[in-house]
């Protein structure tokens, strides 16, 4: 069973390297603000031709 | 790189996404998935009714079900995997993607690999580690298009022109790195020849791994990389945010860190350490949360969007997409109780849970990505709505009546299974009676597996109606984007490659260094030393093995295990439980995750050779309702003697106890070997001289010796000084 030191270093390696990522996007500034990012990936450029109609999504049915 | 800096404008980059690459890998999720879901519903088939198999080696069962696993979750999976994360991430990091020239090595090193699995795998060239079968030269191939797709992807990130990693980025960075970690560390063997190599891990340490890495692709392949595209396409299809950003932060974190533990629930009563199984218990407890986490985030992202349930078809898709993500997160967690382990291990129980996640999670979600991704690329409309809702309703049908004739199967097995009655003799003594009680549900779920490829079919000829209506694509569709700062205007150019460079390297340097010292301390840790030292194993005799790696190729581990568990019912049924010991010269183990047919794991010596010669070559000989193929061909191939010498050194070399004259002679023992089975066989029927040195021999020299090769010796006392 000391095959379980090997996924347990390997498994805590990944951990770790989460766990600087975790910091790093802390420190960076990334989770500064939880509220507007969920909305700006919305304002695409992808939708930049559906402006004219905006409820295009919404009735894409009829 | 398409990226230029309009030099009058001063501020605004203009940038062209590629969305040709989004395209390529989207042509390849449709192929791949319409192959996958056929090779699938042709395994079904064949356990309703075993000669849809038309007696051809390639098409058998235990070849066709890798297949179709690795065709469903990497081909299939792997290409809408890579189309969302290259479309989305363009959008979401407001950049082209790193180099053209890596995504198109990605795409087409990505497929060769998919077609060096579609013609080896039926061949039976295989590992027999589950969805990790393939063979050493495609295992370097993944690795090396694995790095390809990472240096292009945090090269991307290193060039965006949002400071910003929106979440669904973080599911991908999560992919990406344990994706790469887990299939290299799983994957470590040796060469024998071209296509045939062995582990270095042996019996419970390779059941560990495997199980390790068979539990994190579920969760780094399947789960992980599909929680990012819901976090971009669920929102981007609502025109609605995310229902809360700080809970999909937060779900994000506790996922990834609650995990990578999860595996040893793969083993629960197996001859694995309790201590260990229980890790990996209550760890698959905790996931319930997170998993949740992602499930509400999801769902209630729809909030104030509901109606559209009534008549947008990708609405309906990913909703039911995440429910079942809910259900199988609830599932799992509940299957990981050694309790219910006990019932539902080795049933349909645990087909129908995976089915569960893989039609309804990743089907559905991949099907509402598809049915916006493609009127977008084209800039149109799909070509029938109406056509949408026949195949959500069809496909939600199929999956429905798959997941139910399986629940139903697998507690019915495992009830009968585990019966015993007043006298404590097993009701059901007889496996087949409880195979012949669950062959009509084996119908119900080929027709539900039917239903669910008639409407994948339906989204076939929708998408390629729409492409065929649909005007030219604009392939310099120019965008303008602010830099990221207004200091660094040379993006794509000049230092700012280099600092992506820079990142790359630091990602590529972590996964070196651990695979590095995972190199380096491999050799002590393959070892075996934890073994009673009452328990002495005699290794496998060089027919043995030649016979063993015929099982292995045959791939009789998909429907029997070679794992006595610690439970009455079982002991009552195969003898007493495995031990560790009987299987710490296994490369690869085959302790099985499945019991289509009974356990194999002391076999050895319950019938004489003759029975198994006719049992191979027609189960139906000896068990008139088996549902078993037949191997007939087994009694016409001839034994590769020749090979047996490396094989033998190979395994010396790996610390079994062979003798240099036992590897110089390996071929020469394994015909005497094999003469004697032969010449045994040959009293009772003179009729049967053509199965000289064929592979049925070997065959049974290795399951003679199932639970024959270990001994219990007597210790010696310690009071005698």
């Amino acid at each position: 069973m000391n095959i379980i030191f090997l996924t347990l270093g390997v498994s805590i390696a990944i951990a770790v390297s989460f766990l600087f990522a975790f910091i790093w996007a802390a420190r960076n500034g990334q989770y500064d603000d939880l509220e507007t990012p969920g909305h700006r990936m919305l304002l695409d450029d992808d939708d930049e031709t559906e402006k004219t109609n905006k409820n295009k999504t919404e009735d894409r049915d009829s | 790189m398409s990226v230029v800096k309009q030099a009058g404008a001063g501020i605004l980059d203009r940038v062209v996404y590629d969305d040709d690459i989004v395209i390529k890998f989207l042509y390849a999720t449709l192929f791949w998935g319409a192959a996958a879901f056929l090779v699938g519903l042709l395994a079904a088939l064949q356990l309703a009714f075993w000669p849809a198999n038309l007696e051809i080696d390639w098409l058998t069962f235990g070849r066709i079900r890798p297949l179709h696993t690795n065709a469903a979750i990497f081909a299939f999976g792997g290409n809408i995997i890579f189309a969302g994360i290259y479309h989305s991430t363009q959008r979401l990091l407001k950049t082209r993607n790193f180099s053209d020239m890596l995504s198109n090595i990605h795409f087409w090193g990505w497929q060769l690999i998919i077609v060096g699995a579609l013609i080896t795998l039926p061949l039976g060239y295989t590992m027999s580690k589950e969805y990790a079968e393939l063979e050493w030269p495609l295992d370097i191939g993944i690795a090396v298009i694995w790095v390809v797709f990472a240096v292009n992807f945090f090269g991307t990130i290193a060039v965006r022109r949002v400071k910003h990693l929106y979440v669904a980025i973080w599911f991908y960075i999560a992919t990406i790195i344990t994706v790469a970690m887990l299939h290299i560390v799983n994957s470590i063997e040796i060469p024998v020849a071209f296509l045939k190599s062995y582990p270095v891990y042996a019996g419970v340490q390779d059941a560990l791994v495997q199980w390790w890495y068979g539990h994190n692709a579920v969760a780094f392949f399947l789960t992980t990389p599909f929680l990012g595209l819901m976090y971009y396409y669920v929102p981007k299809a609502a025109n609605r945010p995310i229902y809360s950003y700080k809970l999909s932060i937060i779900h994000f974190w506790s996922l990834v860190f609650i995990y990578i533990w999860a595996g040893p629930h793969h083993l629960l009563n197996t001859a694995l350490p309790d201590w260990a199984q229980t890790i990996g218990m209550v760890f698959s407890l905790m996931l319930w949360a997170p998993s949740w986490g992602g499930m509400i985030n999801g769902l209630l992202t729809l909030r104030g969007a509901w109606h559209r349930l009534r008549t947008d078809p990708i609405i309906k898709f990913l909703a039911v997409a995440v429910t079942f993500y809910g259900m199988s997160t609830f599932e799992g967690p509940l299957l990981s109780i050694k309790s219910v382990s006990s019932l539902a291990h080795y049933t349909d129980w645990i087909i129908g849970h995976v089915h569960g996640g893989t039609l309804g999670w990743n089907g559905f979600l991949t099907f509402g990505i598809i049915y916006y991704l493609v009127p977008k690329l084209w800039k149109t409309k799909i070509y029938s709505v109406k056509l949408e809702n026949w195949h959500f309703w069809t496909g939600l049908l199929g999956i429905l009546l798959y997941y139910i004739s399986m629940w139903a199967s697998g507690i019915t097995q495992g009830l009968m299974w585990q019966a015993i009655g007043e006298n404590g003799q097993l009701v059901y003594p007889d496996f087949i009676e409880t195979v012949m009680r669950i062959v009509p549900l084996y119908w119900v779920r080929f027709i539900g597996g039917s239903l669910f490829l008639t409407g994948f079919l339906m989204l076939l000829y929708n998408v390629w109606m729409t492409i065929k209506l649909a005007p030219k694509r604009d392939k310099e569709d120019v965008r303008e984007i602010a830099p990221l700062s207004a200091d660094v205007t040379d993006i794509g150019t000049g230092h700012r490659k280099l600092e992506a460079l820079g990142l790359v390297f630091t990602v590529l340097l972590f996964i070196s260094v651990i695979v590095g010292s995972v190199i380096e301390i491999l050799p002590t840790l393959s070892i075996y030393k934890y073994l009673p030292s009452s328990e002495k194993t005699e290794p496998y005799t060089p027919l043995e093995l030649a016979g063993r790696d015929i099982y292995i190729k045959e791939g009789c581990y998909v429907c029997h295990s070679q794992m006595i568990r610690k439970l009455p019912f079982d002991v009552l049924r195969y003898g007493p439980n495995s031990t560790i010991a009987e299987s710490m010269y296994d490369r690869p183990f085959q302790w099985g995750s499945k019991r289509t047919g009974p356990d194999l794991a002391r076999v050895g010596g319950k019938y004489p050779d003759m029975w198994h010669l006719r049992h191979m070559i027609n189960p139906r000989d000896i068990t008139p309702k088996s549902i078993m193929p037949s191997y007939s061909w087994q009694a016409v191939k001839k034994i590769d003697y020749h090979i047996l010498r490396k094989k033998f050194s190979v395994m010396k070399m790996l610390g079994v106890p062979y003798t240099e004259d036992e590897v110089v002679n390996a071929d020469i023992n394994a015909e005497k070997e094999a003469a004697v089975i032969y010449e045994g066989l040959l009293e009772q029927d003179p009729s049967l001289k053509s199965i000289k040195d064929t592979e049925i021999i070997a065959l049974i020299a290795y399951l003679q010796s199932l639970g024959q090769k270990t001994t219990t010796v007597e210790e010696v006392s310690t009071s005698n000084k």
